[in-house]
């Protein structure tokens, strides 16, 4: 790490503002960031914190609808807040680069990899197309792309979600930037390929010597990646840090509470298992078209456990609750409640089948009538599956909203829009449970939301479960959830139930390969696990190879 | 590229389906009209046996399904029928009709599409300014005018005050190429005006549409200059409902041309549906319908298949 007197980027109380609503709000507060050449600073908090925001700041940039209205960018000694259009424009991509969330909505689907690489160079006048080829296969290798010489030639389309993040960091360093913004770039990824990612962006930051700010909501990858720490809430800073500083002794109190969240767990042990299950998947083989998505799949769940469902996308999780509700009728098995053997397609169940099984859904968005009262979203299964009309609906209402933590008569004449993230998945959970089903499949419920707001929910369904005997499948890929509220765990891979047990058990040597490799790639708040796991991986493969 | 092939096979046989449609609809139209084709012909003073005699030379006494069966029979050889009024071969009749009318048509896109895609885009890129303030207000008040309007405008204009073009399109088929361009001059004109504001409005919209997508901000933090993000990033992913637009509006050029021929006296072959409508001559009636319906389906079917041929997720499949 150099320490030059001269940082590389240094932004002096940042102030930054968006309009919504017809009028300007606040978003950055007064912020100040310094960044010397080969550091990497990394910006964690909540979603609204003002993160990415401030990461594009660096490079003079503000999203549509927002605006700098305070404070100075300097980068290199170049005032970025008082540069023009066209100055700005000239460092973009050249001296500073940009890595997104998202590389599958970044990438432009309508040109190959490698050109929009040499979009690149050939704009800022770095080098002419064909260098700009030459050194993208380049840099495929070295960063361990699969066929470098070719992959680039593909569509974004034609490439999975990881090389497509990988390729997006090889396109930044298309003009050997100096500074490099990482906007969350593993959080649509599995964990499995986040740790291939993440390696190959800190060697990237390394060989290269840029300095970078990386921006995450989670605490665990940012010990691997940053050497210094700033946390951010409201468009404030909270603190700032040494990674190992942070983690090991961090003194706000909003700091502590971010670190304390992955320690919550189940508040007691499942009731002992009856001799029925309450859901019993038999041997199921579901295809969408041609094409098999699940192979025989068998599976129990009891009245009051959780059973948790994990896996990659991809792995057939979501597949095998859409069979259970008969959305998707399967090719072979049948899906038994109770001991009695439902319909497989849910046209054929009846009311009453069809109120046993419920769902909530990642997107608490996308799952509610925008258009809705809360009072209709939450009254219409009340109608529906239990004919509850005027004031014994109106009690039921109220009852429900109690249980979910809402006060009734601030909430219920509300529309969806007025509730933030965490609000409506609660709304998603009182919907679900007004049909008083015994069983609730829990689709990725916490993994659009904010660490803090995911706990709430965690804690909510712990405590729904206990008074109601509730049975869950948990469908998720965040084994942090797992370990939080699983009785029992199903671990699925390319269709298939390759683990399954109780929690204590999968998650005990001797594991499974695949589990292993699971449990293996979860970053840990460690900052040396990533070297660690890394070393282990080596070894084993030696000893595999030698073994061979 | 299977795919493709099975989506054209598709829309073909959607296209195909959709044309026998049309053709029972036009024909039980024009058999609903009232009087007779033979009555028409002779006259009030004819007597019932020689109009008896005339319907059963032409057919007319069979069932409504036989006719119709041996009407489509006929199209499909390329054989219309024979017009009434004047005894002669449908098709021969309708042929350079409606070659003329094409002609028009193509001359008024070759005008009215790039003049359409350039302002569409430099609106996009310039939006909310003063620039895309005046061609919406220009481009909505030509839209807004009805077309004859538009047309004598212009011929007072450039026909009376000012002598350049000649007020009367009247075409002929041993006419040189550019002479035949400087008499269709003002219709075109008149044509261009009332298309363009549609497919710059649709060009506008898809781009901007496409402006919040994440490879957007992307390419502006490339560093990649204003005008290459919208050629280069929006417009490549905004075809297909540009091409919509597009082919819609050209149907339009063919299938409602009819005022304009009229104005300008252009001897189109809407021109021809309107004399053939007022002499009853119904054959020509429905000869002509069903070229412009095949038309509008054909191109309909070009633009799905262009708006297919431009997504790269089908173009180039895993």
């Amino acid at each position: 790490m150099s320490t030059d007197k001269k940082p590389l980027l240094e932004m002096r109380g940042l102030r930054i503002e968006g309009f919504s609503d017809e009028e300007w709000h606040q978003i950055v507060k007064g912020v100040d960031v310094k960044l010397h050449r080969g550091e990497v600073l990394g910006l964690i908090g909540e979603s609204g914190a003002g993160k990415s925001t401030i990461g594009i700041a660096a490079m003079g940039y503000a999203k549509p609808g927002c605006r700098i209205n305070g404070g100075s960018v300097h980068f290199d000694g170049i005032d970025l807040t008082a540069a023009s259009e066209e100055e700005k424009r000239k460092l973009r991509g050249s001296r500073i680069a940009y890595v997104a969330q998202s590389a599958a909505a970044s990438f432009n689907p309508a040109h190959k990899l490698i050109e929009q690489f040499a979009e690149t160079v050939v704009e800022h006048g770095v080098g002419t197309r064909d260098e700009a080829h030459a050194d993208a296969k380049d840099l495929y290798a070295k960063i361990k792309m699969p066929d470098p010489e070719q992959i680039g030639f593909r569509y974004p389309h034609q490439v999975s979600g990881g090389q497509l993040q990988r390729a997006m960091t090889a396109m930044a360093l298309s003009c050997r930037p100096d500074l490099l913004i990482f906007d969350e770039p593993t959080t649509a990824l599995d964990v499995t390929t986040q740790i291939e990612v993440l390696v190959t962006m800190r060697d990237i930051v390394e060989q290269f010597n840029c300095a970078a700010i990386y921006i995450t909501h989670d605490l665990a990858v940012v010990a691997q990646m940053a050497d210094k720490i700033m946390v951010l809430r409201y468009g404030e800073t909270v603190e700032e840090a040494d990674t190992r500083k942070m983690l090991s002794a961090p003194e706000e109190e909003y700091t502590k509470s971010l670190w304390a969240v992955r320690s919550f767990r189940k508040q007691q042990a499942a009731p002992p298992p009856e001799p029925t299950p309450l859901v019993r998947v038999d041997n199921v083989t579901a295809a969408y078209g041609p094409v098999t998505v699940l192979h025989e799949v068998s599976f129990e769940v009891h009245r009051g456990h959780t059973v948790a469902v994990v896996g990659e996308s991809g792995s057939g999780k979501s597949t095998t609750a859409r069979v259970i509700t008969g959305l998707l009728p399967p090719r072979k098995g049948d899906v038994y409640y109770d001991g009695t053997r439902y319909p497989r397609d849910y046209r054929k169940r009846n009311k009453e089948q069809l109120r046993q099984a419920q769902m909530i859904y990642q997107m608490a968005d996308t799952a509610v009538n925008p258009r809705h009262k809360i009072r209709e979203i939450i009254g219409r299964p009340l109608q529906f599956y239990l004919g509850m009309e005027g004031a014994e609906k109106e009690r039921r209402l109220r009852e429900l909203m109690e249980m979910i933590e809402m006060e009734p008569d601030k909430f219920l004449d509300r529309l969806p829009a007025e509730l933030s993230g965490g609000q409506k998945q609660r709304i998603c959970i009182a919907r679900a449970l007004a049909a008083e089903p015994a069983f609730i499949i829990c689709d990725e419920v916490t993994s659009a939301l904010d660490q803090l707001v995911a706990e709430g929910i965690l804690k909510l369904l712990d405590r729904l479960q206990r008074e109601l005997n509730l049975a869950y499948m948990f469908i998720t890929h965040d084994l942090a959830t797992v370990q939080a509220i699983a009785d029992e765990v199903i671990v699925m891979l390319e269709g298939r139930i390759v683990e399954q047990g109780p929690k204590d058990q999968i998650f005990a040597p001797p594991y499974h390969k695949y589990t292993d490799l699971l449990l293996s790639s979860v970053p840990e708040m460690d900052p040396d696990w990533m070297d660690n796991v890394l070393q282990e991986r080596k070894k084993k493969g030696g000893m595999e190879a030698a073994g061979n | 590229m299977n795919d493709i092939a099975r989506m054209l096979a598709q829309r073909l046989s959607l296209g195909l389906l959709t044309l026998f449609a049309v053709s029972l609809i036009i024909f039980l139209g024009v058999s609903l009209l009232p009087g007779d084709a033979a009555q028409a012909m002779l006259g009030q003073s004819a007597t019932p046996e020689t109009v008896a005699a005339l319907r059963k030379r032409m057919g007319l006494d069979e069932p409504a399904y036989i006719r119709y069966f041996t009407w489509l029979g006929g199209i499909l050889r390329g054989d219309f029928g024979i017009s009434i009024a004047n005894e002669r071969e449908i098709s021969e009749l309708i042929a350079g009709r409606f070659a003329n009318t094409i002609f028009l048509a193509l001359m008024a896109a070759v005008i009215s599409v790039p003049i359409a895609l350039t302002l569409g885009i430099l609106a996009a890129l310039y939006r909310n300014g003063f620039f895309d303030r005046t061609v919406n207000v220009v481009t909505l008040s030509s839209i807004s005018t009805p077309e004859f309007f538009v047309a004598y405008i212009l011929l007072l204009v450039f026909a009376v005050n000012l002598p350049w073009f000649p007020s009367l399109s009247s075409v002929n088929p041993d006419m040189p190429f550019f002479q035949r361009v400087y008499v269709c001059m003002l219709p075109a004109a008149t044509l261009t005006l009332v298309v363009v504001a549609h497919m710059m409005r649709m060009t506008r919209a898809a781009i901007i549409n496409l402006l919040a997508s994440p490879y957007i901000e992307m390419a502006a933090l490339k560093g990649i200059p204003r005008g290459k993000i919208i050629t280069r990033h929006a417009l490549p992913n905004a075809w297909a409902p540009i091409i919509n637009v597009i082919v819609i509006n050209l149907a339009y050029l063919i299938v409602g041309v009819v005022v304009v021929e009229v104005v300008f006296v252009y001897p189109g072959l809407g021109q021809q549906l309107v004399d053939s409508v007022q002499r009853r001559d119904l054959p020509v009636v429905q000869a002509c319908c069903l070229i412009f319906a095949a038309t509008y389906v054909l191109l309909n079917l070009t633009a799905d298949i262009l708006a297919i041929l431009t997504n790269p997720r089908l173009l180039h499949p895993k």
